[in-house]
């Protein structure tokens, strides 16, 4: 028996398990997918945000302003690569620059004084390549961008490194509670039994919570599109450049990514399905044509990937954050697309609800917690290609040596397809998208795991 | 401070037009010359093309892909060229200055001259911003050649984007291995191979090539299950092959400064394949996206003499004359002339974008004709190499205006 089950490996339910391992208890992670942030994780605008534009006195304002500072300072220590880049808010219109002011004060009220109006000329100056009508900005000095795929893999590795088990490919298909122990079973596997349930599942989080007898929201999935644009893009861009926000979307950023690359997104779209993951002619057209307005110099380049992503958004505009003491039960629903800012936070609320619950937390002590290392896949920390004895470049626009690539596929949580690679490696993700180095990359998967190439090609 | 090698020729690339450069240079005595291979073994994309055709312009011989690659290895090395395989120019340092990585780590080469060979790839999916999922099962033709090569099977029944002369080896590539091809589609009237390959796939394979039509998304999880084209139909596959549609790997060319050709996006050169930056050439199907490889290697070779001279005598022009290109001529390569200098093959190659009838084309300078011909064999067809005559650039005034070159009706 497990003393904490954590439904959902995504960006939350893995630092939930993280900051559980942390304690001498028995943890367990489940996921529907077969590997960790395989989900709504895994595409999203990648920017660790001050959280300076949060609704004051919500519930995700004090979240994501905490969880900013928790991953900020645990990102470098295991190598999650993070850049302080800084963000302008750029108002194009002067009904936008009349705004401004209001969302200064905004920023103060959240507890974020850094933020300042500039004019338009100290917005070009710090982002020369913008295109023209800038009318004045405001200075986000504090906004970072990081890694997105290493953060869950991270939190779940830690998690199992100090004692946590993985359970992939379980998807929940009903709760027993009983007195003193809940069954949590599987549409496929053995139950679980556990003293106490986190529901961290993001999209499906509606779903488990109605298995467990909860009610109150239903998810509507938004879903957004990214592109991405050629490294060559990088130096048109020093920090992100945020739109002023409106009432129903905080519009579409372009911003530069750890991994030395420029995104335009997020499109907004309430959609109804579950599943409707892909990208569209319209979300495209419309991010090609955003783009070319804010960074003319953006249509000389090729675009790299389109992703799209779908936000576990609900009915509610706060984070559906409840627990059931008598059904040993904390729900952390509804995160939307500050998951990523806010999950050590909301793995803090998670342990505090719990407690609340019943649990008794007993910490390790500092020497007892086993430390984990990433690989940095950053552009500004050095990377394995550049140290001598390496194993020699695999994929080259990425410049992925063949260790990661191998590691990838072996150290737990391992990848179980091309995509988990790619997440964990960048591999296979750059301008050629395996032009160059498909058939190598699947050819020592296989060898790393005794399987044979097509089932990783075939995905 | 990492100590610098100092080199006289560093070629980066160890494709046909890279090791064929390389190889005439110390043929004609050129000292230490350095090529620097990315991938394990040197050769480039031949080593992937297992089929006969290669080497004929250049070695006039016909052998397969493969031999061609280890052929022009073989002949490079025994000329005292010195290939680094498994090494990546990471960057510029200075002007003719490069990092390199490598297992051994980073290093840097100081070169008295560059040449960028390059290469280049097919744009993929995502640059061709294809709507839908993101299936596994999408591909381009040099990633199914790997594939094949190594006994991996692509997938068992595909579509092909493209109609191009790629596009139709991609079927013998796919057939091959054993997977049918549902279609090919090209948003063109027709295809623009030759009626031989064309004939020889729609008799052998019964290749249905679907014209005037795009792919609009792309449907399936986690594996391809279907097409959806621009006309409304959707055809049910497991595999799309993302053909032709070349982009020069034109990362170092920009690096460098070197100005770009915006039609093409590999870097302007003169017949002698100099850049704009002093001591930098770029040759191959870096500068003309993309020729067969003997026609790279020849590009290569014909550059080793103004590589030469430039060793010699260190000069470096200043003024070019620009050839402009009237439509439906989207590019043609060199596109800079200097009337005392042949281009290789003492030819020029171009591209239009639509099909044309006529076969003629005119050459002017300030509203003088310099010449008017036909093309050199073929017709005017997209996506298919084009040749014209180059005697004439000897009668371009040197002080004059830009040439513009055009088709007459």
């Amino acid at each position: 028996m497990f003393d904490v089950c954590v439904i959902g490996a995504g960006v939350v339910g893995s630092a939930v398990a993280r900051l559980l391992s942390h304690q001498h208890l028995s943890v367990v992670l489940v996921d529907a997918a077969p590997d960790v942030g395989a989900g709504t994780s895994k595409a999203n605008t990648a920017i660790l945000h001050t959280g300076f534009d949060a609704t004051p006195g919500s519930v995700d304002a004090g979240l994501v302003a905490r969880g900013y500072e928790l991953l900020r300072r645990y990102a470098p220590t295991v190598g999650i690569a993070v850049e302080e880049t800084g963000a302008v808010l750029v108002a194009w219109t002067d009904e936008q620059a009349e705004a401004l002011p209001a969302l200064v004060a905004k920023a103060h009220t959240n507890g974020y004084d850094a933020a300042a109006l500039v004019d338009a000329g100290e917005v070009r100056a710090r982002e020369p390549h913008l295109g023209g009508g800038v009318v004045a900005g405001m200075v986000v000095p504090g906004e970072h961008i990081i890694d997105p795929w290493s953060t869950p893999i991270a939190f779940a590795r830690e998690a199992i490194a100090n004692g946590a088990t993985w359970r992939p490919g379980c998807r929940v298909a009903g709760f027993e509670f009983g007195d003193a122990k809940t069954v949590v079973t599987f549409e496929r596997g053995d139950p679980i039994e556990t003293r106490f349930v986190v529901n961290a599942a993001g999209l499906f989080s509606d779903v488990v919570h109605e298995l467990a007898g909860g009610s109150g929201f239903t998810v509507r999935p938004r879903r957004g599109e990214l592109i991405v644009f050629d490294k060559l893009a990088r130096g048109l861009l020093h920090g992100t450049v945020l739109p002023v926000p409106t009432s129903t979307t905080k519009g579409v950023l372009v911003a530069p990514t750890v991994f030395g690359n420029v995104m335009v997104g997020p499109t907004a779209d309430d959609i109804g399905d579950k599943a409707a993951t892909g990208s569209t002619r319209a979300g495209i057209d419309a991010l090609v044509a955003h783009a070319r307005r804010i960074l003319p110099a953006l249509a000389d380049e090729e675009v790299t990937a389109v992703y799209a992503g779908l936000r576990a958004a609900t009915e509610h505009s706060d984070y559906q954050l409840v627990h059931h003491p008598d059904r040993r039960y904390v729900c952390l629903g509804g995160i939307r697309s500050t998951g990523l800012t806010a999950s050590m936070a909301l793995a803090e609320e998670a342990l505090r609800r719990l407690v609340e619950c019943g649990l008794t937390m007993s910490p390790k002590e500092d020497d007892e917690i086993v430390p984990i290392r990433m690989t940095n896949l950053g552009e500004v920390e050095p990377r394995p290609y550049q140290q001598p004895g390496n194993t020699g470049i695999v994929c080259h626009c990425e410049r992925v040596t063949r260790d990661e690539i191998a590691v990838a596929c072996t150290v737990v949580p391992a990848a179980t397809d091309l995509d988990g690679v790619r997440r964990r490696t960048r591999a296979i993700a750059g301008r050629c998208q395996g032009f160059a180095c498909l058939a190598e990359v699947c050819t020592i998967a296989a060898a790393a795991t005794s399987t044979t190439p097509e089932s990783w090609l075939h995905g | 401070m990492i100590a610098e090698e100092a080199v006289d020729v560093v070629v980066v690339g160890g494709g046909p037009a890279g090791l064929s450069v390389a190889t005439e240079l110390r043929r004609r005595g050129a000292g230490k010359v350095v090529v620097v291979e990315r991938e394990a073994t040197a050769g480039g994309v031949p080593r992937h093309t297992d089929h006969l055709g290669f080497g004929v312009r250049d070695l006039r011989r016909v052998m397969s892909g493969p031999r061609y690659a280890a052929t022009l290895v073989r002949r490079a090395e025994r000329a005292g060229v010195d290939i680094r395989t498994a090494t990546t120019v990471t960057r510029w340092v200075g002007g003719r200055t490069l990092a390199l990585a490598s297992r051994d780590g980073t290093s840097v080469v100081a070169a008295r001259a560059v040449v960028l060979a390059t290469g280049v790839r097919e744009r993929p999916r995502s640059a061709r911003l294809v709507p839908g999922d993101r299936p596994a099962g999408v591909y381009t033709t040099a990633a199914i050649q790997q594939l094949v090569q190594r006994g991996i099977r692509p997938g068992t029944r595909a579509v092909i984007v493209g109609a191009e002369h790629v596009s139709f080896s991609a079927v013998l590539t796919l057939r091959h291995a054993g997977c049918s091809v549902a279609a090919m589609v090209t948003p063109l009237p027709r295809h623009q191979t030759y009626w031989p390959l064309r004939i020889a796939t729609a008799t052998r394979y019964r290749v249905k090539v679907l014209t005037g039509v795009d792919v609009a998304a792309i449907h399936g999880r986690p594996r391809v299950e279907r097409v959806e084209l621009t006309n409304g139909t959707t055809i049910e596959c497991d595999t799309v092959v993302f053909t032709g549609d070349w982009i020069p790997d034109h990362e170092l060319a920009r690096g460098a400064g070197a100005t770009i050709d915006g039609s093409h996006g590999g870097p302007l050169v003169d017949g002698a394949a100099r850049t704009d930056r002093t001591g930098v050439f770029a040759v191959g199907n870096l500068v003309h996206p993309a020729e067969t490889a003997d026609v790279c290697a020849l590009h290569g070779r014909h550059a080793a003499p103004a590589v030469m001279e430039w060793l010699a005598v260190d000069e470096w022009p200043s003024r070019r004359l620009r050839i402009l290109t009237n439509a439906p001529i989207v590019w043609v390569s060199p596109a800079w002339i200097d009337p005392l200098i042949a281009t290789p093959r003492d030819r020029f190659v171009l591209r239009v974008d639509r099909f044309v009838e006529s076969r003629t084309m005119r050459a002017r300078q300030d509203g003088r004709e310099l010449w008017h011909g036909t093309v050199l064999g073929g017709s005017l067809v997209p996506n298919r190499s084009i040749s014209i005559a180059a005697h004439w650039t000897a009668d371009v005034d040197p002080d004059g205006g830009d040439v513009v070159l055009s088709v007459e009706p």
